[in-house]
């Protein structure tokens, strides 16, 4: 791999203008991959998981030129060797699937660092097309790039864009049908090995050319293999015959540092580069990372800022969800329920029974929850695009060390106040095994957009101008309770064990719309998707059980499954209507409120203040707090299911959140009720 | 895990706003993978953001800002700059 060689792709796999061709989009983290992946497609994607894997795999469509064009997002990386699934789906991606072009994005203001991942794909046999991002922070940071320059050394085509503000995506796009046609040959200059290593790896490859499958290059494998890759030393172990298997172990073993002389000759190779391409500003100048980090980074500061933040977010669902809510359930969903009635005036009373109570009485009830959640949205992809996150977890890192964890377990944390479900699958950031079953066993006790926005409904009935002061008790409880949990779980199951903390911190950046818009649309749409599905059954099948088998709610299934829990019920001071809410909500947390709307008939107004003429606020206070810790939802559990592998991990969380949400409960209500409440 | 060998300078003995060069990584190999194609390779030059004696800290390596765990930081082996 010493020389330069033009990388290209053999004849059989050009394919004609009517093809549709594959792009592939590289970069590390916080490069604004997922924005130049707006840019290009637009709403036309998909986003799905990586076969196998619980990677979050995005693809999209667009035409440029009467071409076709697939567009694969690949996972954000820092390097292409296999430390995490993410690294090992990007460049299998790139060997298996041969994309016509990989793009990779870079950040104008940090080449160095992010030129690493560069030094590693140019020795993949794709074409590749390095996008020059964030020029316009280099710009503010006085630092000169010359992408010209760059392009020579690189020996591949360099284009400066900011995607921030959508420029350079034209010019991209020209160079990337260039490159298609053939118009423009990519002949990359590899790094080198560091010299005193060179020989060894020639040694290797004369020992394992003939055994390296399709489509691996030999070179690259030899390589992957010197720096102790596991996962391309378990596939060369089961080609190689014994005694090269021998041969090559020891040769190994006897350069086990040899990681550091092949990564000391990239960032040779990376220096050489910017020695070219890049001049410099006086050192030592204080940005505004440092300057703001002083304070949202500090151990104190930092913790309040956090604690401040959240605060804004839950103070916003109330002052702007809440009242949007309430009115889409008094304005649109209950005339539409009266319009609906009375338009099935002729109709069988089941029918109408069916459209009125059972579908615009379940479903109605949660589609207004859409602004809170919209809100919730919008909020954590600010924070998340802001590159605040990575401060949050940061300065969580003390309080995680008691549950034995570290930061980078608070960020799928983070994310469970939207969803437990991303939460759950979010925890793959953590590498240890230990700290990520801790993680997802605790996860669920974080209370999600659904559950806030159930207690977002019912506290102002109830708790009148105290509802933010229960609700953030609540919030508070939770925590204390996961904090508990962590602990507990980390010393019973891991005998508190430890696990490495390394993290980047990226540079703060103005927060872009479109990117969050982009958020806010999909995670809404997947909202809507649910609660035309799942939520739309079991608002028709509570309505059925409600009405079967007499026709009357007294003596209907429903009811009787509600007075088979109502011991229990009885500890916590809940009625089977509130037994039955709470089983419902089992299946999606909105449920509650969408079931008590089937249960008291209510035509989508008013059942708030139904609720409140009905229960004590003993009773009201025991329901959240069984709500909020109650068994994590069908999509967690499955979500649990999927991240852990196992059925006996799943199970020991059910039945954990059951005793505690039903203990915790109970003993609300005996301190509220003891209270006069 | 203290030794009674006189122990090394440890990156969580560099104070804040102190450059020192990185001499050797003696943590596990994942994490040392991992801090590899972070930039963290001998003969660079690191630089302390924020390092207030306890909890994490933050470094600059190669222009990125990295936090480590205190655990991490001292099994990284340096030697202070000069100034």
């Amino acid at each position: 791999m010493s020389d330069c060689h033009t990388v290209s792709k053999p004849a059989e796999f050009v394919r004609s203008k009517d093809k549709t061709f594959l792009i592939a989009l590289a970069g590390q983290p916080n490069m604004g991959k997922s924005t130049v992946f707006n840019l290009l497609t637009g709403l036309n994607q998909h986003v799905g998981n990586w076969p196998g894997k619980t990677v979050e795999r995005r693809e999209g469509q667009f035409h440029y030129e009467g071409r076709d064009i697939r567009l694969v997002d690949l996972p954000g990386t820092y390097s292409l060797t296999a430390n995490s699934p993410e690294e090992v789906i990007a460049r299998e991606f790139i060997l298996h699937e041969q994309p016509d072009v990989v793009i990779a994005l870079v950040s104008a203001a940090n080449l160095e660092r992010s030129l690493y991942l560069v030094s590693e794909l140019v020795t993949l046999p794709a074409p590749l097309i390095v996008a020059l991002n964030m020029m316009d922070v280099a710009e503010l940071e006085d630092l000169r790039v010359e992408p010209k320059v760059l392009e020579a050394a690189l020996g591949v085509p360099v284009v400066p864009m900011t995607a921030t503000r959508a420029e350079g995506i034209s010019e991209l796009l020209k160079i990337v049908e260039r490159v298609l046609n053939g118009e423009l040959t990519v002949s990359a200059r590899i790094p080198e090995i560091r010299a005193d290593h060179q020989q060894v790896l020639d040694e290797v490859l004369s020992e394992i050319r003939e055994f390296v499958p399709l489509p691996y290059p030999a070179e690259w494998i030899a390589l992957k293999l010197l720096e102790g890759d596991s996962e391309v030393s378990r596939m060369m172990q089961s080609r190689l015959p014994v005694e090269r298997q021998e041969t090559v172990h020891e040769i190994l073993k006897s350069h086990d540092d040899a990681l550091l002389a092949i990564a000391s000759g990239r960032y040779e190779w990376i220096e050489r580069m910017i020695r070219a391409a890049v001049v410099r500003p006086r050192m030592g100048q204080i940005g505004l990372t440092d300057r703001l980090d002083r304070w949202v980074a500090h151990p104190v500061w930092g913790l309040a800022i956090l604690a401040g933040i959240l605060g804004s977010v839950f103070a916003l669902t109330f002052f702007i969800g809440a009242p949007i809510q309430g009115w889409l359930a008094l304005q649109i969903i209950a005339p539409i329920s009266q319009f609906a009635s009375a338009a099935l005036t002729g109709a069988p009373t089941w029918l109408s029974g069916l459209v009125v109570n059972g579908v615009l009485g379940g479903v109605g009830a949660v589609v207004s929850f859409l602004p809170i959640m919209a809100i919730f949205f919008a909020a954590f992809g600010l924070l998340e695009d802001t590159g605040y996150m990575a401060r949050a977890a940061y300065v969580m890192d003390n309080v995680m060390h008691l549950m034995g964890l570290h930061g980078k377990s608070f960020l799928p944390l983070f994310l469970g106040f939207g969803c437990n479900v991303p939460a759950v699958m979010g925890t793959r950031v953590i590498e240890s095994w230990p700290a990520r079953l801790v993680t997802i066993l605790v996860a669920p006790l974080i209370p999600c957009t659904a559950r806030m926005a159930v207690i977002a409904f019912l506290a102002p009935a109830f708790f009148g101008p105290r509802a933010i002061l229960v609700t953030w008790g609540l919030v508070l409880l939770s925590i204390v309770m996961l904090v508990l949990s962590g602990a507990i779980f980390n010393r019973v199951l891991f005998k508190g064990q430890r696990t490495a903390f390394i993290m980047e911190m990226p540079l703060y950046h103005l927060p872009n719309g479109r990117t969050i818009g982009m958020l806010v649309w999909q995670r809404s749409v997947s909202f809507l998707k649910k609660a035309g599905t799942t939520i739309l059954a079991i608002s028709v099948v509570v309505w059925a059980l409600s009405i079967f088998p007499g026709g009357s709610l007294q003596t209907s299934y429903l009811s009787q499954l509600g007075h088979l829990f109502e011991p229990v019920g009885r500890w916590m001071g809940l009625d089977w209507r509130l037994m039955v809410a709470l089983l419902t909500s089992f299946l999606a947390k909105e449920n509650a409120i969408a079931t008590l709307g089937v249960l008291f008939g209510s035509q989508g107004g008013g059942l708030a203040q139904q609720l409140a003429g009905t229960y004590s606020m003993a009773t009201a206070l025991s329901f959240l707090t069984v709500s909020i810790l109650f068994v994590p939802c069908a999509a967690t559990v499955a979500a649990i299911r999927q991240e852990t592998g196992s059925w006996r991990w799943t199970l020991l969380n059910l039945v954990f959140m059951l005793a505690l949400s039903v203990g915790m409960a109970s003993l609300v209500y005996a301190i509220a009720s003891a209270a006069g409440g | 895990m203290k030794t009674d060998v006189q122990s090394p300078v440890t990156l969580s003995d560099l104070l804040s706003g102190e450059r020192a060069i990185l001499l050797q990584l003696s943590l596990t190999k994942a994490s040392s993978n991992r801090l590899v194609s972070l930039g963290f390779t001998p003969g660079v030059e690191i630089s302390m953001m924020q390092n207030y004696g306890r909890g994490p800290l933050v470094v600059n390596v190669r222009g990125m800002r990295v936090a480590l765990g205190r655990n991490e930081a001292s099994s990284i082996i340096i030697k202070k700059g000069e100034q």
